[in-house]
């Protein structure tokens, strides 16, 4: 006989996130700006933040990134949404800033402003969207272009003796003293995703704690300028930028592995 | 209140931190570096946010995310540096969000040198880099006056939600004369309008992004009919020996300076000349101009440390009626009285007034 | 075994696909024939014996936040009541 304790109930265990505003994005199909966005919203609504939290949206197919969270947030120049951060942070010390942007916004345009950010060890967080090419644009050769990755603007596969070589962004970034946390995760699996949260969890947590500098770098597919089906594009990012652009914990303060 | 000598670049910046300023963001760049070190020292002092920038390019973004969290804020800066950010001051004006900053203005184009000029006149007035707009743009020509502007400027900023420069040159910013500087004012609350975190309201969002025709041009209007609140109110300017004035001598901070010595001395030797001083470069104070050349005014000279840009404006304002010639000096030179001077000899002589005569 | 199941939000499903990739028990198929108003071929739950158990593996992947995860707890188990 089931007792009372032991009937089953159908309970939610997975809905929509509070801080991520119920609307369609305009993001392609299989594009995973919308499960990077999805998981800091339910970071945010864990780290009970919504009521603090400041988001600064890139120049890229993220400019839109403040309609879809439900967040206070503000729109920055290309490239420098970092030193958008800083002026918001240091005037709003107790607010969590965080800044969402892709490859040519931080590695292009915005190497200054990041290093810089990264140096002064400004207390704010990262989300880096490292898809190998320039997606808003509609597909040209980024700074994180793999070298014979074909783009709009390297049609013959990315050529170094014309276009050097890809920057690493969070290698450069870890050198910095002011960086309490840098990692690189990527998307393109369920455990991968899984991880990927956990890190962003412990970036917000860096801050929140007052530990410094902290970016997480997420390796991400482009389905539509890289050509492939969303499920094929994952696998691309598995098999071509895995390998270039390793995945893991380059920059760990000791204070920061307390929170993890 | 007694007056203290004071340098110009120093007493603008303690006048910002008077006025309540709560952040600034800037860059070393000659001629205006004091006031970026007085406040490295001030700003820390009181407890307030002081960041030497990696860039212009980076000090004015990081204005931008200050000011859209609502704290009185500022940058200063030369030609070269306010060149860079063109883009910045761009975004702030279309977001509507306060900010004031200071061009010390120096030998151009490029790199020039760092003597003084007045050679940004039209970067200020004109726009705020691309895009349709006209910042507010403060002249001062003592650093009394630059005091008194700056402290003003922060509530001009806020009263319109609109950039506001204070613009002098490099002599203003390097000398030193007595002036009284202001109480200190506490810090103000943040605006309502300010991005803070969504606490028990809806979010607020600011951004300069407005997709489609319509909507960016009902936000280009909103811009535009605050300009036009301001062009009505908000024209100053001072003047002197204007009552029987025949000829005018236009010109704005240093270059408007030397000219009242000019002025001066061409009264003594009996010639009908007044001054014309803007205060407000933007908005151009037309309607006093409009006022002093209806009074019989026959020829107007303008002075500025450049090749011509304000004597546009003048020429908006005065048509055909008048001819308006300009003298100049360019590249960092200053001009002196007597210089000056010849160039109105030169003008009186033309429309038939000497020295000894006194016009009708 | 633990059971349970999804509703698939068919207005905001563009189709990707991922979820029918990920999910353990491959129960989830791209609708037959039809599209959603939006043109996409939406994804569907097709677990006529029952074989959900509530992972929310595909709510992990999917990307558009289409995906509302149910499981079946026993009573003891749930939070008391909260708003």
């Amino acid at each position: 006989m089931v007792t009372r304790e032991q009937e089953l109930v159908r309970t939610v265990v997975y809905k929509h996130p509070e801080a991520l505003e119920d609307v369609q994005t305009h993001y392609c199909p299989g594009c995973t700006h919308g499960i990077a966005h999805r998981l800091i919203a339910e970071v945010v609504d864990e780290l009970g933040i919504q009521d603090r939290t400041i988001s600064v949206s890139p120049v890229g197919c993220a400019v839109f990134a403040y309609e879809y969270f439900d967040l206070d947030g503000v729109e920055a120049a290309h490239g420098r949404a970092p030193a958008m951060a800083t002026g918001l942070k240091r005037v709003w010390p107790d607010r969590v800033v965080f800044t969402y942007q892709g490859d040519g916004d931080l590695a292009a345009i915005g190497t200054a402003e990041i290093m810089h950010a990264a140096a002064r060890g400004e207390n704010i967080t990262v989300i880096f969207i490292n898809n190998a090419i320039y997606g808003m644009t509609g597909g040209q050769m980024a700074p994180t272009s793999l070298p014979g990755q074909r783009t709009k603007s390297s049609p013959m596969g990315r050529d170094v003796k014309i276009a050097g070589y890809p920057l690493r962004m969070s290698e450069l970034l870890a050198d910095m003293d002011g960086a309490a946390y840098v990692v690189r995760r990527s998307l393109h699996s369920v455990r991968e995703i899984r991880k990927a949260k956990k890190a962003i969890r412990t970036a917000f947590m860096t801050q929140i704690s007052g530990l410094g500098f902290s970016m997480v770098e997420l390796l991400s597919s482009c389905p539509t300028n890289w050509g492939f089906s969303p499920p094929d594009a994952l696998k691309w990012v598995e098999e071509n930028m895995v390998p270039y652009y390793p995945l893991g914990d380059y920059k760990v303060i000791e204070a920061v592995k307390a929170l993890e | 209140m007694s007056a203290e000598l004071m340098k110009g670049n120093v007493a603008i910046a303690e006048a910002a931190v008077r006025a309540g300023l709560e952040a600034y963001f800037g860059y070393p760049i000659t001629p205006q570096t004091e006031l970026l070190e007085h406040l490295s020292k001030r700003m820390v002092e009181l407890e307030r946010v002081f960041v030497q920038a990696e860039s212009e390019v980076a000090a004015i973004n990081m204005v931008y995310g200050a000011a859209c969290a609502g704290a009185r804020v500022m940058t200063s800066s030369s030609g070269p540096g306010i060149s860079l950010m063109q883009e910045g001051l761009s975004y702030i004006a279309a977001s509507e969000v306060p900010c004031v900053v200071v061009d010390m203005m120096r030998g151009g184009p490029g790199l020039g040198n760092i003597q003084p000029s007045q050679g940004d006149y039209f970067q200020v007035t004109r726009s705020a880099g691309h895009g349709d707009y006209h910042p507010i743009v403060l002249a001062p020509a003592s650093v009394q006056e630059a005091i008194d502007l700056t402290f003003e400027a922060f509530d001009l900023a806020d009263k319109y939600r609109h950039l506001v420069f204070v613009v002098g040159d490099g002599l203003i910013g390097q000398m030193m004369e007595p002036a009284v500087m202001p109480e200190m004012r506490p810090i103000r609350p943040r605006p309502d309008w300010a991005v803070s975190g969504k606490d028990g309201r809806e979010k607020h969002i600011i951004t300069s992004i407005n997709l489609g025709a319509e909507r960016n041009e009902a936000a280009n209007l909103r811009i535009q009919d605050r300009i036009r609140v301001i062009r009505e109110n908000e024209q100053r300017s001072l003047e002197w020996n204007i009552e029987d004035a025949r000829i005018l001598v236009v010109g704005f901070g240093t270059a408007g300076r030397v000219a009242l010595s000019s002025v001066k001395m061409a009264r003594e030797a009996g010639l009908p000349v007044g001054l014309f001083r803007p205060i407000t470069l933007w908005p151009f104070p037309e309607k006093r101009l409009a006022e002093i050349v209806d009074g019989g005014i026959q020829a107007i000279l303008v002075v500025e440390m450049n090749a011509g840009q304000m004597i546009d404006d003048v020429r908006l304002v005065v048509g055909h009626d008048v001819p308006v010639s300009h003298y100049g000096r360019l590249g960092g030179a200053v001009p002196l009285p007597d210089d000056v001077l010849h160039e109105i000899e030169k003008i009186a002589a033309n429309i038939g007034l000497t020295a000894t005569a006194m016009a009708g | 075994m633990a059971t349970g199941t999804i509703v698939i939000n068919e207005a905001r499903c563009k189709g990707c696909t991922l979820c029918t990739t990920v999910c353990p028990k491959g129960i989830i198929e791209m609708a037959e024939g039809r599209v959603n108003q939006k043109g996409y071929i939406p994804a569907v739950l097709v677990d006529p014996e029952n074989q959900c158990t509530g992972c929310a593996i595909c709510a992990v992947i999917c990307p558009d936040v289409c995906i509302t995860v149910y499981r079946d707890i026993p009573a003891a188990k749930l939070q008391p009541a909260t708003a």
